[in-house]
């Protein structure tokens, strides 16, 4: 149901409606309002649910990965208002660099490390309450409403890559909510994918030119990272417990 | 006559409850955008059932357009402190503290949300002016159609 | 046989002196507790690398002798081993008791310890700790159903028998349930194995039943009730039994990890690297824990006095929280694998062993969990009529000589 007063743009040229101004992001966008219907608009494509369809996973190249570079590290901070406050032992790390060292060979490599984004997550499986889940394009996620912060998933996840909230939070981004006594994790920027966009860590990685990091839907053949999977040789880590990561790892 | 005693001692009892409640309801700082359609009522009993079914659509479908999103509750609802930056709940006058002390009612959202909207929100808000009532009405004719 | 008679117990003032205590510790682990929700867990030593510490501990070792103290009960309903009869509802007590104390810790350390509604009402089942939920509050159901049929009168023995059967069955369900919280992880190189689940039976056996003795051997004296010797004397040669039992389990679970080149830091890290792991191991659970009481109990059997039983049993439970200090933590202290054969470092510990110094709350808190079983136990003999009035060899079995 179209309600022109508040929708004609042509009557209130610079100002909006407050409300309509919220929901729409940056971009403007005509609003229809109607019982029930929400008064979200986007300046690009519609809030796209999580769709099954696909499986969002990313491609890390270690051979381009720079051992004195730590964009992804700082991008992710910045964008989920977590921080390294001088505490290594409790302070929450939801990417972190790796340096790594053949014992054998003596070959050095670097390479960020984060929530591995399982087919087969050892962390949904043990949370008694289910906080701990997969999403059905493939995301692992914690619903921090009903997690009760036991740390049992801290203790299944063979990557290392929950924390635990240690202290009183405050000042969270919007966008990423985080509280004392729950887990969190990489969401693989969630809440940027869910519109459209890419990962904090990606697209840091890409701006450094390093561009070691790729992200795309793994299930689409016609995406960049399907074809890169296909013709290069990849690895996930711990392949063996065959828990199948979204992330995979090519020049390891 | 024990009946005319009864109903004067209940008189006596209400009208220093509602004084005593007069003076103790909480003075609820207005929220800056347009009023809730629903009305304030329905909003005050059910926000935090449409808060808890709007966030499992969030959280576990990645709808990102839901209509009670706490971001924008926050966003709306938002007070200025002195230095016209909006206070958090951890200080008097915050929106949602006015009525949930009033209740006694812990609030549990703000341990991992943010209680005050995010630094762009804010000049936006100053920017925009809120809605005329003739546009409220129209939206709530709107609905009701 | 004379006919058992259960009496509660008087509380005399050295009963009372120990409430006292007992609330005391339980006071501070409340306080503790509120300290710990408040600021968050940077108060105490746990961290992203040693998720679980002493609470669970504690917890965990609570736990497993919950299960461990309705053995005594069960030989009697279950194997039709008639002797043990008269202890059958301390038994059922002291196993409630011991469950509550273990879950109050497990509970209390949760981060968000106001979501345990959450907990009991929202249930994953593919994961264990869910079915432990429903098993460690079932097993109050039926053990306290157990306690219920005991206790009233005329009811028949074969209702006794199949409530007992019940909580027998329940209880071997739980504690295979905590063994395998461990045993189905299959991240960590201490815990992936499928023997946790039977090695925390049998140490259920072992530490219930040494729980069950050090109780029996202090209230019973305390109450001016009589021990017959023989009975402690079985009850020692059992528990001897048990103690060799857990020290063969532990014997194959290593043997099974030092064959794998996989799991060889490992197990050079906990047996043989000089970590605090190692003296755990062979001091504690090995040493103190098992050869000795073993020998203690076992050699001369005939021989061991009531004192000898008693300190084998302080010995046993001292060895068995080293023992499960060093699956938990120690399972943790050790890095994962994410890349083996590569030499690993970070900033999030990844590559290195990690250390855990338990704060005074953490012990606080564990140890609150040991004074509200006494507590639990000890209002259930002085309210209601659990102790028999009299263990000796001649009202047990009438064949024994007296002594």
């Amino acid at each position: 149901m179209k309600l022109p007063a508040l929708n004609n743009k042509s009557e209130r040229p610079a100002e909006l409606n407050r409300r309509e101004f919220f929901k729409s992001g940056a971009a403007v966008a005509s609003v229809t309002l109607a019982p029930g219907v929400t008064l979200m608009a986007f300046g690009g494509e519609a809030s796209a649910n999580a769709d099954p369809g696909k499986r969002w996973g990313m491609l890390i190249d270690v051979n381009k990965c720079s051992a004195d570079c730590n964009a992804c590290v700082t991008a992710c901070s910045e964008e989920n208002g977590w921080k390294l406050d001088g505490n290594p032992e409790t302070d929450p790390q939801w990417i972190r660099k790796i340096d790594l060292k053949h014992k054998e060979t003596g070959r050095e490599a670097s390479l960020p490390m984060m929530c591995q984004h399982c087919e087969e997550p050892p962390c949904v499986d043990v949370c008694p309450t289910g906080a701990s889940f997969k999403r059905v394009d493939g995301i692992v996620l914690v619903d921090k409403h009903i997690c009760i912060g036991c740390r049992y998933c801290m203790m299944a996840c063979p990557f290392k890559a929950r924390s635990f909230v240690h202290e009183a939070v405050e000042d969270q981004k919007s966008n990423a909510p985080r509280g004392k006594g729950t887990v969190e994790s990489c969401t693989l920027c969630v809440h940027r994918v869910d519109k459209g966009g890419t990962p904090a860590c990606v697209e840091s990685c890409s701006a450094t030119g390093n561009g070691a990091m790729m992200f795309g839907d793994l299930n689409d053949p016609n995406s960049e990272i399907a074809q890169a999977l296909k013709n290069y040789p990849s690895m996930g880590l711990r392949d063996d417990l065959r828990v199948n990561p979204g992330i995979r790892y090519t020049n390891l | 006559m024990m009946r005319l005693v009864a109903t004067l001692l209940v008189l006596i009892g209400l009208s220093t409850g509602a004084a005593m409640a007069e003076s103790t309801y909480p003075d609820i700082p207005k929220a800056v955008g347009a009023p809730h359609p629903e009305g304030n009522d329905y909003m005050r009993i059910n926000h935090m059932r449409l808060m808890r079914h709007d966030r499992d659509l969030t959280v576990h479908e990645g709808d990102r357009s839901i209509k009670y999103s706490i971001k924008e509750c926050v966003a709306c609802h938002a007070v200025m402190g002195p230095d016209a930056l909006p206070i958090s709940v951890q200080e008097d006058g915050h929106f949602c503290r006015a009525c949930h002390e009033y209740a006694a009612v812990k609030i549990d959202c703000f341990q991992c949300h943010n209680s005050k909207p995010e630094d762009g929100f804010i000049d936006l808000l100053k920017q925009t002016p809120p809605a005329t009532d003739d546009e409220i009405q129209a939206y709530l004719d709107g609905m009701s159609q | 046989m004379d006919r058992t008679v259960y009496r509660e117990v008087k509380p005399t003032p050295a009963i009372w002196l120990m409430a006292a205590i007992a609330a005391a510790f339980v006071g501070a682990a409340g306080l503790a507790v509120l300290y710990i929700e408040h600021h968050g867990h940077i108060v105490t030593g746990m961290n992203n690398q040693i998720v679980w510490g002493l609470p669970h501990v504690f917890a965990i070792f609570l736990i497993v002798a919950a299960s461990g103290a309705l053995n005594v009960a069960s030989i009697a309903s279950v194997f039709g081993k008639i002797e043990n009869k008269p202890m059958a509802r301390y038994s059922g007590l002291l196993s409630i008791a011991l469950l509550a104390g273990g879950l109050a810790v497990l509970v209390l350390d949760l981060g968000r310890p106001d979501r345990l509604i959450v907990a009991m009402t929202t249930y994953n089942f593919t994961s264990i700790f869910a079915w432990n939920v429903i098993l460690y509050n079932g097993f109050f159901a039926v053990v306290g159903a157990y306690l219920f049929v005991q206790m009233a009168r005329n009811i028949s023995p074969k209702v006794v028998r199949s409530v007992g059967t019940a909580a027998f069955v329940w209880r071997l369900a739980l504690t295979t349930g905590t063994g395998s919280i461990f045993g189905w992880l299959v991240a960590r190189p201490g815990y992936d194995a499928a023997i946790m689940a039977p090695l925390f039976i049998i140490m259920s056996f072992s530490f219930g039943l040494a729980f069950f003795i050090l109780v029996l051997g202090t209230t019973f004296p305390m109450t001016g009730r009589y021990i017959g010797p023989n009975l402690v004397k079985r009850l020692g040669r059992l528990l001897g039994v048990f103690a060799v039992a857990v020290l063969y389990f532990t014997a194959i679970r290593h043997l099974t990890n030092l064959y794998a080149a996989e799991h060889a830091d490992f197990e050079y890290f906990i047996l043989f690297s000089g970590s605090i792991y190692t003296k755990l191991f062979w001091i504690g659970q090995v040493l103190i824990g098992g050869v000795i009481p073993a020998a203690m109990l076992l050699r001369h059997a005939e021989n061991t006095t009531k004192g000898q039983v008693i300190l084998a049993s302080v010995l046993i439970i001292i060895g068995g929280f080293a023992h499960l200090y060093g699956i938990i933590i120690g399972g943790q202290a050790f890095p994962l694998e994410i890349f083996p054969m590569y030499e690993v470092t970070s900033t999030f510990a990844d590559g290195q062993i990690n250390s855990y110094t338990p704060t005074i709350y953490e012990w606080a808190l564990g140890m609150g969990g040991v004074a509200l079983a006494v507590m639990i136990a000890g209002m259930g003999v002085v309210a209601l009529r659990i102790l028999p009035m009299n263990l000796s060899d001649r009202n047990i079995d009438p064949t024994e000589p007296d002594f």
